[in-house]
């Protein structure tokens, strides 16, 4: 087996210097020598690490503490880059009429930099925890967890590089370019390997519908990403590729992966995250596991089907448009279902909230959630979406989800994580998470009142009428019109970001095992032992 | 095929598939004979660190 | 039933239901697409990009416009009058991929072509605010300096041929030809061009004669943008289902 590893990680080497010295442009050259370097240090590691990779003795937390590291590091990266975009379209000369920084190219940056960077890392990380002490079992597949989590930085890594560089297909949270999809497409195999293996080896009758949940996002998210980026190259050795669908069925074909990043990635991959985290946090088991099934089936057969909402009136056949509407309307109960049942957990320790700002971070994230999936329904009914689409409404609905739900669950995650991890007492500052807390809150409040006001705005303005019967605004008048909302959308902007950065200084003050003296009476971060709760 | 016979089916044995794997999903949720186990898995988050 | 346990035990049935469970919907919604009439209805004076709208489709794609501009105008009274008559499926038929877009930061342009003057495109690109003061449009002046790469350019048709453009063998063998030609007013392949993209655009499109740059390749396809389809003479066939 080592024999085996070690020669196909020459061969990838091989494979990819040939690349980089026969690459038809510098970009591919630039990107196959990433990838050599990689199985380069690969063959290193493998060579050095060996025994430590082939026991089956207790978990594998090295590869969770990287995940912890990398999720803030591209977080921080990620809110960032959104930042100076959000500034970008507020003041315009700050795309500096350069390739490399203008909006165009940059918010796929963004974009990228959030969903897959932060979240995908934020999910790697909590998937690989959760699933071993949900199955009371190590990682399987040794060094494989290693590939999957290296592996996937440098699709990222790729991935941004490429967009600065004018690397895109253009489809939205779709944009990298046929040779880094069949790269991540590699590392995602590999993840639902290490993830099924696991849980073979689980020393635990059941499969806790935590794991449900990774399980139903690893393997459709492999399922749209194939689909959506079937491609021709223009050539084996270039960056360029024509996609295989046009028109109007890639639009749906799009959309279908587009909601469904939604929804499988940044949905049901987080709701995992809710449903260990906020029963280990709040030191109870989940409110109804009956309703947990029903919300996981519901969810996902439910979301599957809800894309076309993001082309009312388009091109696309009414038929779709309006089952698309329907779904999505319907998907409002689910949603709220699993609120519910995060919510109510709580129970009986809702005095919890007062002392314990992680838990705090976790149920504000539900109450998000729970308004962005009421918000959604609403905007794809379609005479809703007929004034929202296009809009900044859109943007700011995507941004109450992936802020206020995506992200704070994600905080409250790392926040539990770092103390165990790292085998801390508890966290370096308490009183730091509650800064990073309200700091953050008035920053989304911030973005999503600014782009609501905006986007219902611009909407009303594109289709007012003056009392001749004529159009009343040009569209450069709607534009001028929303320039003191971008002000407001980036200062909220900037206040997330602060939040992040007091974030990482927390966690690495945690981390170097620091602890801050703090007078009031919060209770450690590590919950007592769990089974006294629990019975 | 057209658009009329696609939206019959739909609203015909699609409206079907759709209300039969909801019951079956919450008779399944509600079995009487899975409550145990459901309550034991809503205790494993609870066991390790 | 199912045995209940069987499920909640079985990692490989759960995979394998979670996978049953998400592609129906996928493969009911999108199937359809392929067969029914309004969406592969095929419109009078569609055709494919001729090679210098392709390249210049490329940058656009490239530079991200698509974050910002949509090209899908919907059938509202004030999008008609605004943008004109309301996108066909058709006429983003040989799209891959499709440029709809989701957000209108700046305006639609399915209809762009020919709204403006080559050399208004060329001032505004370089420095938009320079002709609308409000824009928030970020400056490209550096297309205007950049000669385009168009050394494959038979390949970039081959490969949109693979995936179901209707490129001849003497479009490609052509390819490098016509994209010289359609900037060059004065060249004899100019009829040839013309033969094989009808309503193409022949002209020097940036004002530098010295030099074919991605600013020609870019404005000659938002000159094109929405010129193909006669709406003078366009009838739908049958009903409007879309």
């Amino acid at each position: 087996m080592h024999i085996l590893s070690m020669l196909m990680l020459a061969l990838g080497a091989a494979a990819t210097v040939t690349l980089a010295l026969q690459a038809s442009d510098g970009v591919m050259s630039f990107h196959a020598g990433l990838m050599a370097l990689f199985f380069l240090a690969g063959i290193v590691l493998l060579h050095r690490r060996r025994s430590k990779w082939t026991g089956d003795e207790g978990y594998e937390d090295g590869i969770i503490r990287a995940g912890a590291i990398a999720s803030t590091f591209w977080g921080v990266v990620g809110f960032l880059v959104g930042l100076v975009i959000a500034l970008q379209l507020a003041f315009p000369v700050l795309n500096f009429d350069l390739p490399w920084t203008n909006f165009g190219r940059l918010r796929p940056l963004h974009t990228s930099a959030v969903i897959f960077a932060f979240g995908g890392n934020v999910l790697l990380m909590t998937s690989f925890h959760v699933v071993q002490r949900t199955c009371r079992a190590r990682l399987a597949g040794g060094w494989a967890p290693w590939f999957v989590f290296w592996g996937y930085q440098l699709f990222i890594v790729m991935a941004a590089t490429g967009y600065v560089l004018g690397v895109t297909q253009s489809k939205e949270y779709a944009e990298p370019e046929w040779y880094v999809d069949l790269w991540l497409t590699l590392v995602w195999v590999v993840y639902l390997l290490v993830f099924l293996g696991t849980l073979w080896k689980r020393r635990e009758p059941h499969i806790y519908v935590a794991n449900w949940f990774y399980l139903a996002f690893i393997v459709t998210v492999a399922m749209l990403h194939i689909i959506n980026n079937l491609a021709v190259p223009v050539s084996w050795t270039g960056t360029q590729s024509y996609g295989l669908w046009a028109g109007v069925q890639d639009a749906l074909t799009q959309w279908w992966y587009g909601h469904n990043a939604v929804g499988f990635f940044l949905t049901a991959g987080f709701l995992g995250i809710m449903y260990y985290y906020v029963p280990k946090r709040a030191e109870r088991p989940i409110y109804s596991y009956r309703l947990s099934i029903v919300h996981f089936w519901s969810l996902i057969f439910l979301y599957i089907w809800a894309g076309p909402h993001h082309l009312h009136y388009t091109a696309l056949p009414e038929w779709s448009q309006t089952l698309g509407m329907t779904f999505s309307i319907i998907l409002w109960m689910p949603s709220w279902g699993g609120m519910v049942n995060g919510l109510m957990t709580l129970s009986g320790a809702w005095d919890k909230l007062r002392t314990d700002p992680v838990l705090r971070m976790m149920v504000v994230s539900l109450a998000f959630y729970g308004m962005s999936t009421f918000e959604g329904p609403l905007m794809a009914i379609k005479e809703v979406n007929a004034l929202s689409h296009y809009t900044d409404w859109t943007i700011g609905h995507v941004h109450s989800g992936a802020l206020g739900w995506v992200a704070f669950v994600s905080f409250g995650a790392l926040y539990h994580i770092v103390p165990i991890m790292w085998a801390r007492q508890r966290l370096y500052s308490m009183v730091l998470v509650n800064v990073h807390f309200w700091i953050s809150t008035i920053g989304i409040l911030l973005y999503i009142t600014a782009m609501w006001v905006s986007g219902i705005l611009q909407g009303l303005m594109w289709r007012a009428y003056d009392h001749l019967g004529f159009l009343e605004y040009s569209f450069v008048e709607t534009v001028a019109a929303m320039h003191p909302f971008y002000v407001i959308r980036a200062l909220g902007g900037l206040l997330f970001v602060i939040g992040s950065l007091v974030m990482t200084y927390n966690l690495w003050r945690t981390m170097r095992g620091d602890l801050r003296l703090e007078a009031s009476p919060i209770p450690s971060a590590e919950p007592a032992p769990a089974m006294g709760a629990a019975s | 095929m057209t658009y009329q016979d696609v939206s019959a089916f739909a609203q015909t044995y699609g409206l079907l598939y759709l209300f039969l794997l909801f019951v079956g999903m919450v008779i399944y949720a509600l079995w009487p004979g899975n409550r145990k186990r459901f309550d034991a898995a809503a205790k494993i988050p609870l066991q390790e660190d | 039933m199912i045995k209940h346990a069987t499920i909640e035990k079985n990692s490989i049935l759960l995979t394998v239901l979670v996978l049953v469970v998400v592609s129906i919907g996928g493969i009911v919604e999108l199937a359809p697409l392929f067969y029914l009439e309004s969406t592969i209805e095929k419109v009078e004076g569609m055709r494919p990009y001729s090679p210098l709208e392709l390249s210049g489709r490329d940058i656009y794609v490239r530079e991200g416009c698509y974050n910002c501009h949509s090209q899908m105008i919907r059938p509202l009274r004030d999008e008609a009058e605004r943008y004109g008559h309301y996108s066909l499926a058709a006429e983003s038929m040989y799209d891959h991929p499709f440029q709809w877009g989701s957000k209108r930061t700046g305006p639609d342009l399915a209809r762009v072509g020919g709204r403006y003057s080559d050399e208004w495109h060329t001032a505004h690109m370089r420095d938009p605010r320079a002709l609308v003061p409000e824009s928030v449009m970020p400056g490209y002046p550096f297309l205007a300096t950049t000669p385009l790469d168009s050394a494959d350019i038979a390949a970039h048709l081959k490969a949109n041929r693979m995936v179901g453009v209707p490129y001849t063998d003497e479009m490609i063998a052509n390819a490098a030809t016509d994209l010289a030609a359609q900037v060059d007013p004065d060249s004899d392949e100019m009829e040839a061009l013309l033969a094989r993209y009808p309503k193409a655009q022949v002209r020097d499109f940036d004002g530098n004669p010295e030099m074919i740059s991605e600013m020609d390749a870019l404005i000659a396809y938002m000159q094109m943008l929405g010129t193909l389809v006669d709406f003078g003479s366009y009838k739908a066939e049958g009903e409007n289902l879309r």
